[in-house]
């Protein structure tokens, strides 16, 4: 018996071993980081997604990053020189390293690249992007029922879709509640200018917004709302990351961005040699987009009612920009019973009913 | 004993070539005391920083590139900081060249006459000498200090291409990005060794280096504007224009920091996007101090100047340092270049120390 149970364990072990089939040396995967990581924001989001895929792959990857990485002709040098150092899957995640990525790509064919938040693919380029808009839709919800000046001020960095499409999602989920709501929006010009941030959200709560938010980078307007809680009862959303650290009292919810699922996911297909392209614009459904937790201040029916939102998205029965969609000057963008396809939603220009500012014409 | 500086008679000649080089090794030694204190082999750390950025010919190459824009906008300014005129601009001239530049690619993007590129380089230099005029304008008319305007106008410059990228010159393709069109192949900057990304905005920065040498060394202006610089008083008796050599420092420096502006987007960049320059134009102040406001010291100040930005994101990726190590070491060149010039003119004495 004693004999059987070895070679059975021996068996095992030889099956298991087997399985695991531990490759010769751990793959390398970069990362490209378009500001320092911080502790909170977009890239700290990112570096928290590295950690968790190099978390999952214990002994099969090695992962490094590259923070505050410039946007022009640098990034090209520094992209080839991640692949030439052999990293054989790259993660760029700013925009601005789409071209560069591309040029790098083309050359390399055995390594793939995956850029976030562009839209130019290859065989050996991936994309992928988040559903910000879903998470907005819910914040502008609460904001819609809690605010008592019926004004919610927005601080945003670029009229580029990705932004003006949050700042839409935002006051259609206020307005869906609250038909007296607007929201009033700062463009500070910059994604990472805390001092301006600071600036802009004192400018809207001084207007009587006492719900504000940001698309911008870092913790200044979350800051600002939690000085201004007593005085003005001012509420906050956060963007990027949960900042609760930051505004214990003042921040009610806030869109956060989750890359970690993907990272894994994307990485083990390239490891088990079954990718095959990647275009990946994922939601709450996905996973890519979470609910920052609600604060205990959000009444009780309110949260109520956002988890249910929250469910109908996921589930794909609601849609955000769901007809009709109404832009300021009253021109009908979607009819009712039609949802707003990818993309148009990815060249929207312009505010819908609900934003009280004018659209920065060019 | 106490250390005591004495006027010399004359500022020192060997002083002045070896003042660059004593700041070069000062560098060197505080960046190993610094890789030391954060914890790194300071051997390692000299290695990853200065001797990676030229491991092979990819890497050469990509030193050259990235001093081309320095070596251009520093042979300008020298013209103009040797006879005192201070545009501290050039940052804001590369933008405006860029843009200028920029502008003859996308009127003409379906062109492919031979004579695009030279346009497009000749706009980029027009474009630089234009905003460069206005604090020449303003220095000779109403004796603005040139300092101040030309460094405020390089914040109007970057206004002005974040306007344009993000608005009339936006890629009408682009999903409302902020970025122009790619520039078509004829308006892009040949290269010079395939495999690379050095292109010929190389030959522009050393031929525009053997002009600033013939200029400054070889012409009746270029001795007048070395006088006012060295002594103005001088110049005025022998009856050299001050003006002119206002309008010939600050146009000298807006035509090279225009080339390099359009060489940097018809080159590497390829298209007109709010990142145009990772701030060559104000690097290149040091560039051009560093190499004695001389075209041979500029071209290996310039080189020194690409290690120090290359070499700063090798220690990020090898050593793990932040980003912001690259910046230290430019500031500590320039800190210790500014101490060692002092000897120059002073001489240290150690003298006896008083009962």
């Amino acid at each position: 018996m004693k004999t059987c149970n070895l070679a059975l364990a021996g068996a095992l072990l030889a099956t298991a071993a087997l399985n695991a089939a531990p490759p010769a040396a751990p793959v390398k995967i970069g990362f490209i980081y378009v500001s320092p990581v911080g502790d909170a924001g977009w890239t700290y989001q990112h570096d928290l997604g590295r950690k968790q895929m190099e978390a999952a792959f214990k002994g099969q990857v090695t992962t490094k990053f590259i923070e505050n990485v410039p946007e022009g002709a640098d990034a090209e040098r520094i992209i080839r020189q991640m692949a030439q150092d052999g990293n054989s899957i790259i993660f760029t995640t700013s925009f601005g390293y789409m071209n560069p990525t591309e040029k790098v790509a083309k050359t390399l064919p055995n390594v793939t690249f995956f850029h976030a938040t562009g839209y130019k693919s290859g065989a050996n380029m991936g994309i992928y992007n988040a559903r910000f808009y879903e998470g907005r839709y819910l914040n502008g919800v609460i904001a819609g029922k809690m605010s008592k000046t019926n004004v919610a001020g927005y601080v945003a960095a670029f009229p580029i879709p990705e932004v003006v499409m949050g700042i839409n999602a935002f006051a259609r989920g206020m307005k869906s509640v609250n038909p007296k709501a607007e929201v009033r929006v700062i463009w500070v010009n910059s994604w990472f200018d805390p001092g301006k941030e600071r600036e802009a959200a004192m400018t809207l709560i001084a207007q009587g917004a006492d719900m504000i938010t940001h698309h911008t980078d870092s913790t200044a307007v979350v800051q600002a709302a939690e000085e201004k809680h007593k005085e003005k009862g001012t509420w906050a959303f956060s963007y990027h990351s949960d900042m609760s650290k930051y505004g214990p009292t003042a921040q009610l919810s806030g869109t956060t961005h989750v890359w970690g699922d993907f990272y894994v996911k994307t990485v083990k297909e390239v490891l088990d040699k079954k990718w095959k392209g990647t275009n990946v614009w994922g939601g709450i459904k996905d996973g890519m987009i979470q609910l920052a937790p609600m604060s205990k201040s959000v009444p009780a029916d309110v949260q109520k009612q956002v988890k249910g939102l929250e469910a109908s998205i996921k589930a794909g029965k609601f849609h955000p920009f769901a007809g009709p969609v109404v832009d300021q000057e009253g021109k009908e963008r979607v009819a009712k019973g039609k949802d707003m396809s990818d993309s148009d939603m990815n060249s929207m220009n312009y505010y819908v009913q609900g934003v009280a500012s004018t659209f920065p014409k060019n | 004993m106490w250390l005591k500086f004495e006027p010399r008679a004359e500022p020192s000649r060997l002083m002045t070539y070896l003042s660059p080089l004593l700041a070069v090794g000062l560098m060197f030694l505080s960046g190993l005391l610094l890789f030391y204190v954060l914890g790194k082999d300071p051997i390692e750390g000299f290695r990853v920083f200065f001797l990676y950025p030229m491991k092979d010919a990819y890497s050469i190459a990509e030193l050259f590139l990235k001093a081309t824009p320095l070596m251009l906008c520093a042979v300008g300014l020298s013209v103009g900081f040797k006879a005192n005129v201070w545009n501290i601009g050039a940052e804001g001239q590369l933008l405006i060249g860029a843009l200028a530049g920029g502008w003859v690619a996308l009127r003409f993007e379906h062109s492919t006459s031979p004579f695009l590129l030279p346009a497009m380089i000749l706009a980029g230099a027009v474009g630089g000498m234009l905003w460069a005029a206005i604090p020449a304008f303003l220095r000779t008319r109403f004796n603005a200090n040139e300092i101040l305007t030309s460094l405020m106008l390089v914040y109007v410059a970057e206004l002005v291409v974040s306007w344009l990228v993000h608005g009339p010159w936006k890629d009408p393709d682009g999903f409302n990005f902020p970025q122009t069109k790619v520039f078509s192949a004829a308006a892009t900057l040949p290269l010079m060794l395939a495999g690379t990304r050095v292109n010929i905005a190389l030959l522009f920065a050393l031929g525009a280096l053997v002009a600033g040498w013939l200029f400054m060394n070889r012409s009746f202006l270029g001795y007048q504007m070395k006088v006012a610089g060295q002594a103005e008083n001088a110049g005025r008796y022998a009856g050299f224009s001050a003006r002119r050599s206002v309008w010939f420092g600050m146009l000298a420096g807006g035509a090279m920091a225009g080339i390099a502006g359009i060489s940097e987007v018809a080159g590497p960049v390829g298209q007109i996007t709010e990142k145009i320059s990772p701030g060559y134009g104000f690097a290149a102040m040091i560039v051009a101090f560093v190499g004695r406001l001389s075209p041979i010291g500029i071209l290996f100040s310039s080189l020194l100047m690409a290690i120090l930005y290359v070499g700063g994101e090798q220690a990020q990726q090898y050593l793990s340092l932040p980003s912001s190590i690259s910046k230290v070491f430019q500031g500590m060149l320039l800190f210790f270049l500014l101490g060692s010039d002092v000897f120059i003119n002073f001489r240290p004495r150690f003298v006896r120390r008083r009962k």
